[in-house]
C-alpha cells in the first residue's frame, strides 16, 4: 500500500506522462517561443518604453514615475510611449510629446537650462560652502592644537 | 566678527526661506498647463449619449473638432465615478442649452470609464443636454494634458484652446469665458 502511494507521488511530481501531454502544441506556422516570452524587437521596445516611462511623472500620483505607477492613467500613458516607439518616434520625440501636453512638470528630473539650472547648482553650491566651513573649522583646531605648550 | 557671521548666514538663509515662502504659495497638485494658446489636439470620436432637443446627435455619430472651426467648442472631461463631476453637471446643461444659438458647441468626453456607466450615470443625473463622447484607451485625455476629473477645455473658433479649467465649473464661470471669447470673435457661428 505504502508502495503504491510512493509510486504515485513520483509520477505526480515527474509531470504529464508522455502521450497525455496538453493541448499546447504551437500551431503550424506560429513562431516556436514559448507563450509569454518576446522577441528581442519586443524586449528592446519593452526596455525603451520602460525607460522612458521611469523619466515621466505619473499626473495622478505624488512622485512617481508613470512606470511605478499602478494607476490606470499610468498604464495608458505607459502604452503610449510603446505605441509612439512602434510607430518610429525617437525617445526625444515621446519626451518632448509628453512636454507639449503637460508641460515640464512632467520630466522628473528637469532639463539642465534657464531657471532649471537651480536645482542643479543649488546642492553645487551648498557642499561647496559646507566644505569650505569644515575646512576653515579644521584648520582652526589643528592650527589650536598645534600651539606650544607653555610650561608651569 | 559676530556682525561678519550674521550678515553671511542671512544671505545664506534669505533665498532659501524666500524659496520655501514661494513654494507655500503654490498647489502642489495643480499642474500648469502649456495648452492654452496652442492648438487644440484634433479628434474624432463617437457619440453614446445623444443629447437633447436641439442639441442632439445620434447615437454612434463621429465627433471631429477640426469640423468646429469657426465656432467655439467646450470640452469636459468627466466621469461616472468622479463626484465633483456632480456638481457642475446641470450648470453645463444650461450653459449648452444658452450659447447653442451663438454657435457655442459643447461637448462630454468620458474619461476612464464604461459607457454603460456613462449613461446611467447622465439617466440617473436627469440627462444630459448636450453629447458626450467616448475616448477610447483615454487618448485624447492624455492628447489634452488631462490628469483628473472633471477639467473643461475652451476651444476658440480658430481652434485654439483658450482656457482649461481644473475641478468643478459654475454657470457664472462659463459665461464669464464664453462672453470673453465671443467678444473676441463676434462673427462666431
Amino acid at each position: 500500500m505504502t508502495r503504491a502511494i510512493t509510486l504515485l507521488a513520483l509520477l505526480a511530481l515527474a509531470g504529464p506522462v508522455p502521450g497525455c501531454a496538453s493541448a499546447q502544441v504551437d500551431a503550424p506556422g506560429s513562431a516556436s517561443r514559448p507563450a509569454g516570452t518576446m522577441s528581442p524587437s519586443d524586449s528592446a521596445l519593452e526596455a525603451q518604453t520602460t525607460a522612458l516611462a521611469s523619466e515621466l511623472r505619473c499626473p495622478v500620483c505624488q512622485g512617481n514615475s508613470i512606470q511605478d505607477s499602478p494607476s490606470e492613467l499610468a498604464q495608458q500613458m505607459r502604452d503610449v510611449i510603446r505605441d509612439q516607439l512602434r510607430a518610429g518616434k525617437t525617445p526625444d520625440e515621446v519626451r518632448e510629446y509628453f512636454v507639449d501636453k503637460y508641460g515640464e512638470w512632467i520630466l522628473l528630473s528637469p532639463r539642465a537650462e534657464g531657471l532649471n539650472l537651480v536645482v542643479y547648482l543649488v546642492p553645487l553650491l551648498a557642499i561647496m560652502i559646507g566644505g569650505l566651513v569644515v575646512w576653515r573649522s579644521v584648520r582652526r583646531w589643528t592650527a589650536g592644537s598645534s600651539s606650544p605648550l607653555q610650561g608651569p | 566678527m559676530n556682525w561678519r557671521r550674521a550678515v553671511i548666514a542671512t544671505g545664506l538663509l534669505l533665498p532659501v526661506i524666500g524659496l520655501l515662502a514661494f513654494g507655500l504659495t503654490r498647489d502642489p497638485k495643480a499642474i500648469d498647463s502649456p495648452l492654452p494658446g496652442k492648438p487644440a489636439p484634433d479628434f474624432s470620436l463617437s457619440v453614446f449619449a445623444p443629447g437633447e432637443g436641439t442639441l442632439a446627435m445620434s447615437i454612434g455619430d463621429t465627433v471631429k473638432l477640426a469640423e468646429h472651426r469657426g465656432g467655439i467648442v467646450v470640452l469636459n472631461f468627466w466621469a461616472s465615478w468622479c463626484l465633483a463631476c456632480r456638481d457642475e453637471h446641470l450648470d453645463l446643461s444650461k450653459a449648452a442649452r444658452a450659447y447653442h444659438d451663438r454657435g457655442v458647441r459643447f461637448y462630454g468626453l468620458l474619461y476612464n470609464d464604461q459607457e454603460s456607466s456613462g449613461r446611467k450615470w447622465i439617466e440617473d443625473m436627469g440627462g444630459q443636454a448636450y453629447p458626450s463622447l467616448l475616448d477610447p484607451r483615454t487618448r485624447t485625455a492624455i492628447d489634452y494634458g488631462l490628469y483628473g476629473v472633471p477639467e473643461t477645455f475652451f476651444v476658440t473658433s480658430d481652434g485654439r484652446v483658450a482656457y482649461k479649467h481644473i475641478g468643478p465649473i459654475s454657470e457664472r464661470q462659463l459665461a464669464q469665458k464664453l462672453d470673453s471669447l465671443l467678444r473676441e470673435s463676434p462673427g462666431t457661428q
